[in-house]
């Protein structure tokens, strides 16, 4: 086991490091240059020319990823070009709303899918099911714009139930919530239906409705837990779907977290706060997955992690 | 009995085509016509609607300059330019339809060059490769896509290469794993007895087994691209206006979405409905090509 950690561990320390010279050489090699954004307009070109300098942005790429990479390691994110403070302070006060609006998601996507998995399973054939498929269908067929604007246009803008944006209190966390989550709840639910169903066929749970159990008894003691053991696993893998949707989501309802901060960034080509909110997603990816590896042995002792 | 009817009996069923078995679920079909449908209005859109896309007409408007809701002279209504929705959607069917190809395509050659090549040949080269993919799999696809949009200047063409840079991960992974396995079997293994090189192998013997996930994965990652396309242009990094893509309009028209929710309604209504159509084909496609991975119906 500790083995394996190590292993693990030092496998994504490898993919974090990939990620970072991927990102820095793209926006090193990229068209439009940083240091007309920050000099503006009207700069003269010694102007620029000092910015360049200043920044070091004229020295070479290996040299200027070196000083990144040192700079990491030491738990520097480097200076925002515009905002004038550190990145690494930027994303620490934007992340408690990110993290927020991920719980609501999850337990959005979790309370909807899985109810809509175990009735399909449990109704398998039926109208419902059908139904029920096919609306997981639309659910992860949705772009999530539509589906923010929608819920927006029509609880916040016509039924007044929810403000129309901002972030605060948890009404204000319901919609956005509500639109990372309906993506989510479309996989949940097909993952959960299929595992319900073959939980339903195994030999333990004819045991216990021949030993004369009721039908809900069967259903929410012995089947209900074993098959959503697998489907909590997935959580972990969810956090890249998330990481995803985070940037449109948190603008369409102006949720001030990594995405909106990251969206800005891109649009005034800040470059230290876009590789900061790459490999802060990027590292919520790979421990996600880590994460999910992790859990499964103890979720099904058969499998063994190698 | 007759001698011919004698023979016909001794004849075994052959099992239905693949095809056949697509035609027999109705979701399948109900995805296949939506698609048609789709096409249907790229192609014919001139002589589908009497407006053009770019037409900024007078009475589009009203008098107070606003867009105009449907009616029967503009049915779907029009845009904040007195643009005609429904032209602008016909027309804009044609950017979604031909990025959803294309870069899909491109994604789906590149996947399965990377997931073929490092399946087959292991060693150092599949080890470089799978690592590469494996650090494709660790970005956050939309967040490199939307940078890489955003700091070229935006076309389409850079959409398409965007999308395909970022869509291949997942197919190259599946088409990985499947050739690993089929290197493994006994016929590849009698081949190279026989002398067949590494490129007959896999051109005659390793691609034909792969041709059915191919099938599956290129149908389900249109349904991908059409979303994403649709989301950079929504983020005006994407196709630029006044090219009409779904996307894009409903970014033009969104400040105005409150009052006239029709321009955002309907175009995403479009994306929506495309994306699930690719979606119900290519989930009917797996049960029906790949009995291995086959749903619980």
């Amino acid at each position: 086991m500790a083995a394996y950690l190590f292993h693990r561990l030092l496998q994504s320390a490898l993919i974090l490091l990939g990620v970072s010279l991927i990102t820095f050489f793209l926006l090193y090699a990229l068209p439009a240059d940083p240091v007309r954004q920050i000099a503006g307009r009207s700069a003269t070109a010694q102007t620029v020319e000092n910015i360049r300098q200043q920044l070091g942005l004229d020295q070479p790429f290996v040299v200027q990823y070196w000083r990144y990479l040192s700079g990491l390691v030491q738990g520097d994110m480097g200076r925002s070009y515009l905002q004038k403070s550190q990145v690494s302070e930027l994303i620490a006060a934007r992340l408690p709303a990110s993290l927020l609006l991920m719980a609501g998601a999850i337990v959005f996507e979790l309370v909807l899918g899985l109810t809509m998995g175990v009735v399909a399973a449990l109704r398998r054939g039926s109208a419902t099911d059908q139904t029920l498929m096919i609306a997981s269908f639309v659910g992860v067929s949705a772009p999530q714009f539509v589906v923010g604007l929608l819920l927006l246009y029509v609880f916040a803008v016509q039924l007044g139930w929810f403000p129309i944006g901002g972030y605060g209190t948890f009404s204000h966390l319901v919609l956005p919530a509500a639109t990372m989550g309906i993506l989510g709840s479309g996989w949940y639910s097909r993952m959960m239906r299929s595992s319900m169903i073959e939980v339903l066929r195994q030999d333990y749970i004819r045991t216990a409705r021949a030993k004369g159990l009721a039908r809900y008894r069967v259903i929410l003691r012995h089947a209900l837990p074993n098959a959503i053991l697998p489907i909590i696993a997935m959580i972990g893998i969810d956090v890249g779907i998330f990481m995803g949707g985070i940037v449109v989501v948190e603008s369409v309802f102006g949720w001030p977290g990594i995405g909106q901060l990251a969206w800005q960034a891109i649009q005034r080509i800040d470059i230290p706060i876009i590789m900061g909110v790459t490999l802060v997603s990027a590292c919520a990816i790979v421990m996600g997955n880590l994460l999910a590896d992790l859990v499964t042995p103890f979720i099904d002792p058969r499998i063994r992690l190698r | 009995m007759t001698k011919a009817s004698a023979a016909e009996a001794n004849v075994v069923p052959t099992p239905p085509t693949a095809l056949a078995r697509l035609a027999r679920r109705k979701m399948a079909l109900v995805g296949i016509a939506l698609i048609a449908i789709a096409f249907g209005g790229a192609v014919f859109a001139p002589w589908l609607t009497p407006y053009t896309p770019n037409d900024q007409m007078f009475d589009g408007l009203t008098l107070e300059g606003a867009p105009m809701g449907p009616s029967g002279t503009f049915v779907l209504g029009t845009d904040l330019l007195g643009r005609d929705l429904l032209t602008r959607i016909l027309y804009g069917a044609r950017t979604s339809l031909l990025i959803g190809v294309v870069a899909n395509g491109i994604a789906l050659i590149i996947g399965t060059v990377f997931g073929v090549t490092a399946g087959y040949f292991r060693g150092w080269i599949g080890g470089i490769l799978m690592r590469f993919t494996d650090l494709m799999m660790a970005f956050p696809a939309l967040l490199l896509a939307i940078t890489l949009a955003a700091i070229f200047q935006p076309s389409l063409w850079i959409v398409v290469m965007v999308i395909a840079t970022v869509n291949w991960v997942q197919t190259a992974r599946v088409l990985y794993t499947e050739t690993t396995s089929l290197a493994e079997r006994e016929f590849i293994a009698a081949e190279r007895t026989l002398g067949a090189s590494n490129l007959r192998i896999l051109f005659r013997h390793i691609l034909p087994h792969l041709v059915p996930t191919i099938i599956v994965w290129g149908t389900l990652g249109i349904s991908t691209t059409v979303l994403l396309e649709a989301t950079l242009s929504y983020l005006g990094i994407g196709v630029q206006p006044p090219t009409p893509s779904w996307g894009n309009i409903i970014f033009e028209n969104q400040t105005y979405f409150q009052a006239a929710p029709w321009l955002v309604f309907f175009p995403g209504g479009a994306i929506l409905i495309l994306a699930l159509a690719f979606n119900l084909v290519g989930d009917a496609l797996r049960d029906v090509l790949d009995p291995t991975q086959r749903g619980s119906e």
